[in-house]
């Protein structure tokens, strides 16, 4: 008798765990039905082709005929290439511009749309504007206002008693022409970001710093600013990583010129792989400007997670 | 004394209003400018309305850039709508070994610097036999548009009631059915935000088309612009059409459709 429910016991149980099997492999074969698709994508044209971009910076390689092994040669030769160092601070210049210009001033567009005044309608509409525009159009569009005879930028400097400057051939002016442009495309991003971050912070608590007597000033530091942190720590994130990889308008307004003086990683990778075909070396600095971006994503997120240790926020 | 108080608010506010929108104002002002007017008065705004700039850069053809721009966004967008949902759909409602890692390599994209891919995405495009055809644009404008949508619809998925579905799954769903039947009718406004968000980004690429198209005839946008470019770089009012023209279509998506795209942006984002 026992035995008996002992033995019914074991069935059930067996039985259990076995429907319990079959529905987790019916699950495994679900999820991997849904994922497949995108993952094969993604595998396809953004995972293996990091991998074959470290592979082929291990070679000399003109893209076409027989590659020749040289181990750390592209790297070792990148070392020593002025040009390189060059792009790197000027892709340095673009973080420094994105981080303390381009943010500070997404922030101050955004605080402007929660400003006591009228057309804010307007103000956001026309501020966004020149996130829309195709970088390429919007290269265009400034290298004619930066032109030194017709350009309107020098109408502007002659109005402040200043000779015309021929902003994008002269290579003491050309870095910062092109800063204001990506500030100018790039700024409107972080209007929204913050925009979005301002709506969720309560009335109540401004209200409650106007009864205890705070100024504008001191609900701006003491509220705005600790509340937005978490917006400001991911923009940065987003403002470093995206400098990482400007191009577009670089190559379009000056194309890393003049006299190198904009060369960045992103131009100058590009034209040691098309218009040289250096596709070995120009892997090499492909893959050095994933694994920069890589090792500040992780700096980031490591500080980030040791300040939310710390009790920083949430 | 309210009105002397909001005083520099003002200012600031429409110095900003000048800093984004003048430079919009200065390529249509000199795109209705003849040749002439434009080197007589280079400054003015809205002097003149001579609209003939605007027939000759249509002389040129430019049907074939809006053509192929548009096919390739569309069906790059589409496509990624359903396979993002699709992929998000267990990744933000199935608990399974594989999740976080998934999801991490899938968003870890939006960091990556393109130029890490573009050397073997051209070779590779090259040995499929699709380079320099809209085809060899349709794999990397989805692969690189997967990380910020599947992060937008996880994010938004993870909303959805888990009764809604256990229902289903009561009434003999199958996971297919319920991910067509109850999820993907509840995502509608996540996926117009996705639609819109990747649809801006992917009408304005450049560097893939850089690398991956080269007869005239298969150009995007981005690239008949510089074809403007070589081919106005005398005639500044022609060329500002052309700018006008071409940016016309993002922004008339824009206006119908701007909260739309704010939110996209900043849902996409916050969490980087």
């Amino acid at each position: 008798m026992n035995a008996q429910t002992e033995k019914i016991d074991l069935i059930q149980k067996i039985g259990r765990t076995k429907s319990k099997k079959i529905s987790r492999n019916k699950n495994v074969m679900t999820i991997c039905l849904f994922v497949a698709p995108a993952l094969l994508v993604y595998l396809l044209y953004v995972v293996y082709p990091i991998f074959a971009t470290l592979n082929y910076s291990f070679y000399n390689w003109d893209g076409t005929t027989e590659k020749t092994f040289v181990g750390l040669g592209n790297y070792v030769e990148l070392f020593k290439d002025a040009i390189f160092w060059t792009a790197l601070k000027n892709n340095t210049w673009v973080v420094f511009a994105s981080v303390f210009v381009q943010i500070p001033l997404g922030l101050i567009m955004a605080l402007m749309l929660f400003a006591p005044i009228k057309g804010l309608r307007l103000f956001n509409s026309i501020y966004f504007l020149p996130f829309l525009m195709s970088t390429v159009a919007i290269g265009m569009l400034w290298v004619l206002m930066f032109d030194p005879i017709n350009g309107v930028i020098n109408l502007f400097v002659n109005f402040l008693g200043f000779e015309n400057i021929a902003w994008l051939s002269n290579e003491n002016t050309a870095m910062i022409a092109v800063l204001l442009v990506v500030v100018w495309q790039f700024s409107p991003f972080y209007m929204i970001l913050f925009k979005a971050a301002l709506v969720g912070i309560s009335e109540e608590l401004y209200e409650a710093a106007q009864i205890d007597g705070a100024n504008t000033w001191q609900k701006f530091k003491n509220i705005t600013i600790p509340l937005l942190l978490p917006t400001i720590v991911s923009s940065s994130i987003l403002a470093i990583v995206g400098s990482l990889k400007a191009f577009d308008i670089f190559y379009i307004m000056t194309g890393g010129g003049p006299n190198g003086a904009t060369e960045l990683m992103g131009t100058y990778m590009f034209k040691q792989a098309f218009n040289n075909f250096n596709m070995g070396y120009a892997s090499a600095i492909a893959f050095l400007m994933f694994f920069i971006a890589l090792i500040v994503t992780i700096i980031i997120q490591v500080l980030e997670s040791v300040r939310k240790r710390k009790g920083g926020y949430e | 004394m309210a009105v002397m108080k909001k005083f520099p608010l003002y200012i600031i506010a429409l110095l900003l209003l000048v800093f984004t929108g003048y430079p919009f104002l200065y390529m249509i002002s000199t795109s209705l400018k003849t040749q002439g007017d434009f080197f007589e008065k280079p400054f003015s705004l809205f002097s003149s309305f001579n609209f003939s700039n605007y027939t000759s850069v249509f002389e040129m053809g430019i049907s074939h850039y809006f053509l192929n721009s548009l096919i390739v966004s569309v069906a790059a967008v589409v496509i990624v709508m359903f396979i993002a949902a699709l992929a998000s759909y267990p990744l933000s409602r199935m608990k399974f070994k594989f999740n976080r890692p998934l999801f991490l390599l899938f968003i870890s994209g939006m960091m990556l610097p393109i130029h890490a891919t573009l050397i073997p995405i051209f070779k590779l495009t090259q040995s499929m036999g699709i380079y320099d055809t809209l085809w060899a644009l349709l794999g990397p404008y989805i692969a690189f548009s997967l990380p910020i949508s599947i992060f937008i619809l996880t994010q938004f998925m993870q909303e959805i009631p888990k009764s809604l579905e256990e229902a289903a799954e009561m009434d003999g769903c199958t996971p297919f059915g319920i991910f067509w039947r109850v999820i993907l009718p509840m995502l509608t406004p996540a996926l117009m935000t996705v639609f819109i968000y990747n649809f801006i980004h992917l009408w304005n690429e450049f560097i893939f088309a850089l690398v991956l198209l080269s007869s005239p005839e298969n150009r995007t946008i981005p690239l008949g612009l510089q074809d403007f470019y070589g081919e106005f770089s005398v005639n500044i009012p022609g060329l500002m059409s052309a700018l006008t023209l071409f940016s016309l279509p993002i922004l008339v998506v824009y206006f119908f459709s701007q909260e739309k795209v704010v939110k996209g942006l900043a849902g996409g984002s916050v969490k980087g």
